[in-house]
């Protein structure tokens, strides 16, 4: 796969002497949808907002289809599209003007049946004479969108896109970002939310207090940390562990009643044969048995754990 | 280079002064007349003349001052100041343009409304008295010049302002009373000694004294250091505003 965005080494310190970011190198590889996922406060603004423009980096670069963002600026910037976390649009002006404006900025020539068609997409089409002001906070999020396509970018960067919004435009939204990416276009968005990840992005990227932990396919990551649970309900309460079953690493509940087994789903052997004959051979009967595979939110719990 | 991102800069701007146009030129027309009536006829009825100019005539050059040096300020203030105070200023920083573009699309627009406005003024200031202009040239040269280093001077200061209390001061507390006690009424020749000497510090005296020789061929001062005064001040902003854009200065962290 190409990379459309190359990232590397980027540091970045704050005024105040914060270190929002820590020697963060990551490709970004063309028409896929990358997930960035983190608390809050992890940096994911701060990433984005250095490849677009907004924040100047401490250290390191990055490339976007091969321009450097600050000597080759323009042609970097020309690419991409940014839907901004905050809901920042200007008073006045109506939805029409707004995303004219910004295909203007881009230095893109008028194109009125263009931005018909992305107002449409985005069931703005009805208020593309309304005042901005005068628009409910889910229909500012669906101008800031249409500004940000207005200039028919290659890469589409939605920060938070979906904090405090409601289904339909949930929905609506997903539709244009799977209409994008089958287009071609590269998409970056940042979430807290792990379901919006898992459900949207080709890969995931995990960042914690400004490092990026780990960047994986999304099956894959699932593959390899997503470990499967064995859950044993005993018949009779154990007081300690039989021995014989030391091979194991088994958990036993505090009243005894419950085993819990982790395992890999990806290794050849699981060992749950071999941990079920081993149990009968120490008289351990079970009266109910039930597996469960982690969800990305207990990778990500224990990823993070690991790290700090 | 991206004209189209000038262009609609600029017309952004332009819109803007449509909406506002109550503000933006009626106000300045109407307290223009009103200066008029007061000065023109309270003073004028005790100073006849100075310099050989009647007195109506002689403080025209020294209004459109005033309102060019206070609209520019506070429009191309304004202009920058509300991007970064709504948040809408991610777009001008993500966006393929320039620093020199943005600035051309911003000041462009402060520039020519003030102007416009000037050219307004002029034509109120003209039902009242009898204007003669004796180098047309260099008056449309001073009031570019004026217009462009003075919204150059207010875009400075919208970037540097936190708030809208410091947007408005520095029209307010610094341009006005400058421009007041910059000749914009009286011939400094009228003032003691001392006081023409201070006066001399004072940079708008060299704008309206310029300005007032291309109308009526008198000056307080030579109009060569006039000339040389703006272009002084204008170098002077536009080092300001390069070093602005070069270090992200209250724009980028
Ligand atoms: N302009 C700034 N000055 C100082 N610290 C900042 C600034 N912007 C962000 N930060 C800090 O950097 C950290 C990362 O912020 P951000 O990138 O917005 O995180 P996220 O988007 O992952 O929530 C936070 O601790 C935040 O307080
Ligand atoms: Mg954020």
């Amino acid at each position: 796969m190409q990379s459309v965005i190359s990232i590397k080494n980027l540091s970045k310190t704050y005024a105040d002497g914060f270190q929002a970011l820590k020697d963060v190198s990551l490709e970004i590889e063309d028409s896929e949808i990358l997930a960035l996922l983190g608390p809050n406060g992890a940096g994911k603004t701060t990433l984005i907002s250095i490849v677009c423009g907004l924040v100047n980096p401490s250290s390191g670069s990055v490339e976007v289809s091969g321009h450097d963002i600050i000597s080759d600026y323009r042609a970097a910037r020309e690419l991409i599209g940014l839907v901004p976390q905050e809901l920042t649009t200007d008073a006045f002006q109506t939805v029409w003007q707004t995303v004219s404006f910004t295909r203007g900025l881009f230095g893109k020539p008028a194109k009125p049946s263009y931005i018909e068609k992305i107002l449409r997409d985005l069931s703005l089409w009805d208020k593309k004479d309304n005042i901005l002001m005068t628009l409910s906070g889910g229909m500012k999020r669906r101008v800031l969108i249409a500004k940000a396509l207005s200039h028919e970018p290659r890469i589409l960067f939605l920060d938070e896109p979906t904090a405090g919004v409601d289904v339909e435009l949930r929905k609506d939204m997903w539709d244009v970002v799977r209409g994008l990416r089958a287009s071609g276009v590269t998409i970056i968005l940042t979430t807290h939310y792990i379901e919006e990840a898992e459900q949207m992005a080709d890969r995931i990227g995990i960042i914690n207090k400004g490092e990026l932990v780990l960047v994986a396919q999304k099956a894959e990551l699932m593959r390899k940390l997503g470990q499967k649970q064995l859950a044993l309900h005993l018949r009779e309460p154990l007081e300690r562990l039989p021995g014989g079953l030391d091979d194991y690493e088994l958990e036993l509940s505090s009243d005894g009643r419950e085993l819990t087994y982790l395992y890999s789903t990806q290794g050849k052997r699981t060992g749950v044969r071999g941990l079920l004959s081993a149990l009968q051979g120490a008289g351990v009967e079970f009266k109910d048995l039930d597996t469960k595979q982690r969800s990305l939110e207990d990778i990500f719990v224990t990823l993070v754990k690991e790290q700090s | 280079m991206n004209l189209q991102g000038v262009k609609a800069i600029y017309r952004f701007e332009m819109e803007r002064t449509w909406r506002t146009i109550f503000q933006s030129v009626v106000s300045p027309v109407v307290s223009t007349s009103l200066y008029f009536v007061v000065f023109g006829s309270a003073i004028g009825s005790r100073i006849k003349e100075i310099d050989g100019i009647s007195y109506g005539a002689f403080i025209v050059p020294g209004l459109i001052m005033l309102s060019l040096l206070t609209q520019s300020t506070a429009n191309a203030s304004f202009g920058i100041y509300f991007p970064k105070f709504t948040g809408t200023i991610y777009e001008l920083l993500s966006a393929p343009i320039s620093y020199f573009e943005i600035v051309l699309g911003y000041v462009g627009a402060a520039a020519s409304k003030s102007i416009i406005l000037g050219l307004i003024i002029l034509a109120t200031a003209n039902l009242f008295v009898t204007i003669e202009i004796a180098h047309p040239i260099w008056m449309l040269t001073f009031l570019v010049l004026t217009s462009v280093t003075f919204s150059l001077f207010g875009f400075i200061i919208g970037v540097w302002a936190d708030g809208f209390e410091q947007l408005q001061i520095v029209p307010l507390l610094v341009v006005t009373p400058l421009a007041f006690l910059g000749g914009s009424f009286y011939s400094i020749n009228m003032l003691p000694e001392f006081w023409q000497k201070v006066t001399l510090f004072n940079p708008v005296v060299y704008l309206i004294s310029g300005f007032r020789w291309s109308f009526y061929g008198v000056a307080d001062v030579g109009v060569g250091v006039s000339l040389a005064m703006i272009a002084l001040f204008l170098s002077l902003c536009l080092g300001i505003v390069w070093w602005i854009f070069r270090t992200g200065y209250k724009l980028k962290p």
